[in-house]
């Protein structure tokens, strides 16, 4: 009696179905219990996962619904690949469809929050653009330069308080959420991701330098979205948080 | 490529490396000689681990211990994952690579757990045939561990010893003999451990795995012990090692502790108690 | 706005932006490494790693699961969006959770 890895798995995943047969104590009577070892280290080890991977969510939610969560998604999204710091990248969209959960509309969009300051953890180094390079160039030059970020850098956009809410169950004595929405910018000055709330119109700024037009055009997209756009603010959080990796002068 | 000069790991004692012991790792490592890391956890793109592991790296002989490759998987090697693996070993040039004998992987869905396998024929091929791929691509000859079991396969025709022994046979790689896992095996499948050691090829072990398990019972209350790397390694197991060494020579030696962490200077006590096994061992 | 004064504004935020930026940080010392800047808070942060351990914990029966009353979800009080949906480009206004 031969078990393939597809019985295997089946059975593993699956608390219902019966141990698959072939499986032997070393007594040679069946398995029985045993095979509960790979189900426990299975479903424990991607449980422990997702608590650390989502701490915020385990927060809100408390570990119990947490826990019982991950029982549900870690079958329904067992990892892709083995680099476990990634895991948990369809939790966003698993929570948006959870009929239980309808009335905290908020949660996906905290872990969106979650995933991407795990992405920006482990981006790639990249050295940060030099602030006089900015005050170097010649201002009309200036409006028609692209510019480009760093692969640590991850812009996020939340109809929800999504910044506010992270503090909320991040730093002691942090106010409670109102309603709003949040735009953030994750900056990794050195090792450490920041989730940087970002002043209304800067998400939009970013977003179009990011889509590659100049700071000038960016500049009027941003004023379109929203008419008390504050460029100095913006970019001041940028460079603060070493977000920019290259100024792009166009070339004539 | 870093420029190390470590090319072998000692036949001293090491530890399995965790981020929260950094620091005290390089102000006061005492009798911790070489380190180990699992792959996967540094194979992103940069940041703090491999900042940190080339820190490291300056000082200490580095095992690269792979978790994820599913070389006993019944499908093909992630050709993706295997390029993250030689990126890794080529850029660290660590002084040993090491994998187990498992499977992880299946349909393209990752179980972070090591699964057992049957010791048949054709299992064998399969893990030789994946050994040999992962030596070519990453240049170097691997070492292959023994698992923990907790179940037998009814159509297994090989004893595991007899398996790995014919696997570096026919592929060339090395063998990491986990100690713990021969103790853990051989209770919860009722063999002798000091027996698994005669029969072991000995002369292919290019290093030594120790850890802590955990005590369970099966359905008919005989022990079922769990490879949970969550505390100090028993007095049991030490006394294997000492078995094991008397007969192979100094190896070197790893303490693995992954669960429930203690701080440095517990870990570090484990690792002057594998020195002092050690020591009593002539080459 | 003509192209000259917004060249100008733009070029008086950049300047306002420099002159409130501190830099010459060095980059990937042996300290940064430590992480502790948020000491104790740096594996939270690099999310969950792999493991070649078993576990006892007994907790594979993982079919079904009912919400109950727990976390911090409950002191938050969020209306609902009267459409549902994301509201890009019309954000509420931030001014009072902007740090100060």
């Amino acid at each position: 009696m031969s078990v393939t890895q597809d019985q295997f798995r089946r059975a593993m995943l699956d608390p219902a179905a019966p141990v698959p047969d072939g499986l032997l104590d070393g007594a040679d009577r069946p398995a029985g219990r045993r095979f509960n070892v790979y189900r426990n280290n299975v479903a424990v080890s991607l449980t422990e996962a997702m608590r650390t991977g989502f701490p915020v969510i385990t927060r809100l939610l408390g570990q119990q619904n947490m826990d019982g969560l991950s029982g549900l998604f870690l079958r329904a999204h067992p990892p892709a690949s083995p680099l476990m710091m990634h895991y948990g990248a369809e939790f966003p969209a698993f929570l948006e469809g959870m009929e239980q959960l309808s009335h905290l509309p908020y949660l996906a969009d905290v872990a969106r929050l979650e995933l991407a300051l795990r992405r920006s953890y482990h981006a790639a180094d990249a050295a940060p653009l030099a602030p006089e390079a900015l005050g170097a160039a010649d201002p009309e030059a200036l409006m028609q330069s692209g510019l480009t970020l760093v692969p640590a850098a991850i812009l996020l956009r939340s109809p929800w308080p999504v910044h506010a809410i992270w503090r909320f169950n991040t730093e002691p004595g942090a106010p409670k959420p109102t309603s709003g929405a949040q735009d953030v910018l994750i900056t990794r000055p050195e090792f450490d991701p920041i989730p940087v709330l970002l002043p209304p119109g800067g998400a939009d700024w970013i977003a179009a330098l990011m889509d590659g037009h100049s700071i000038g055009d960016a500049h009027t997209r941003a004023q379109d979205a929203a008419a008390d756009f504050d460029l100095a603010t913006t970019l001041g959080l940028m460079l603060q948080g070493g977000a920019l990796r290259s100024l792009i002068t166009k070339k004539d | 490529m870093l420029d190390t000069t470590h090319d072998t790991l000692p036949a001293r004692a090491g530890v399995g490396y965790k981020p929260q012991h950094f620091s005290q790792i390089l102000d006061t490592p005492g009798a911790v000689r070489w380190l180990e890391i699992h792959a996967e956890n540094y194979m992103g793109d940069g940041g703090r681990p491999l900042a940190q592991l080339r820190h490291l790296a300056e000082r200490f002989p580095i095992s690269v211990h792979g978790v994820g490759l599913s070389i006993g998987g019944e499908t093909r090697l992630d050709p993706d994952h295997l390029a993250r693996l030689k990126t890794l070993v080529g850029w660290l040039n660590p002084a040993s690579f090491s994998e187990h004998l498992a499977w992880s992987t299946h349909d393209s869905h990752f179980f972070n757990d090591l699964l057992p396998l049957p010791y048949t024929d054709a299992t064998l091929t399969r893990v030789a045939d994946h050994i040999d791929e992962v030596q070519e691509v990453l240049g170097r000859r691997m070492l292959l561990e023994n698992p923990s079991s907790y179940l037998a396969f009814d159509e297994s025709t090989w004893s595991e010893p007899e398996f790995l022994a014919e696997i570096s046979r026919r592929t060339g790689c090395g063998l990491l003999l986990d100690v713990n896992n021969v103790f853990v095996s051989a209770t919860n499948l009722g063999f002798s451990p000091q027996g698994y050691m005669d029969a072991f090829a000995l002369d292919k072990v290019g290093e030594i795995h120790l850890g802590g398990h955990d005590e369970d019972t099966d359905d008919h209350g005989a022990p079922l012990l769990i490879d949970s790397h969550g505390r100090a390694v028993v007095d049991p197991v030490w006394a294997l090692l000492d078995h094991t060494l008397a007969k192979s020579g100094p190896k070197p030696v790893l303490v693995e502790w992954d669960t429930d962490v203690p701080d440095w200077p517990v870990l570090e006590a484990e690792a002057q108690r594998a020195a002092r096994a050690l020591s009593l061992v002539t080459a | 706005m003509s192209n000259t004064v917004k060249t100008l504004a733009v070029a008086g935020a950049v300047a306002a932006a420099l002159a409130g930026t501190t830099t010459g940080v060095e980059a990937q010392s042996k300290e940064k490494c430590y992480g502790v800047s948020l000491a104790g808070q740096n594996d939270c942060a690099a999310g969950p790693g792999t493991t070649c351990a078993g576990t006892s914990t007994v907790d594979y029966q993982g079919n079904a699961w009912t919400l109950v009353d727990a976390g911090t979800c409950a002191d938050i009080d969020l209306p609902a969006l009267a459409d549902g949906t994301a509201r890009h480009g019309s954000l509420e206004p931030l001014d009072r959770d902007l740090p100060a």
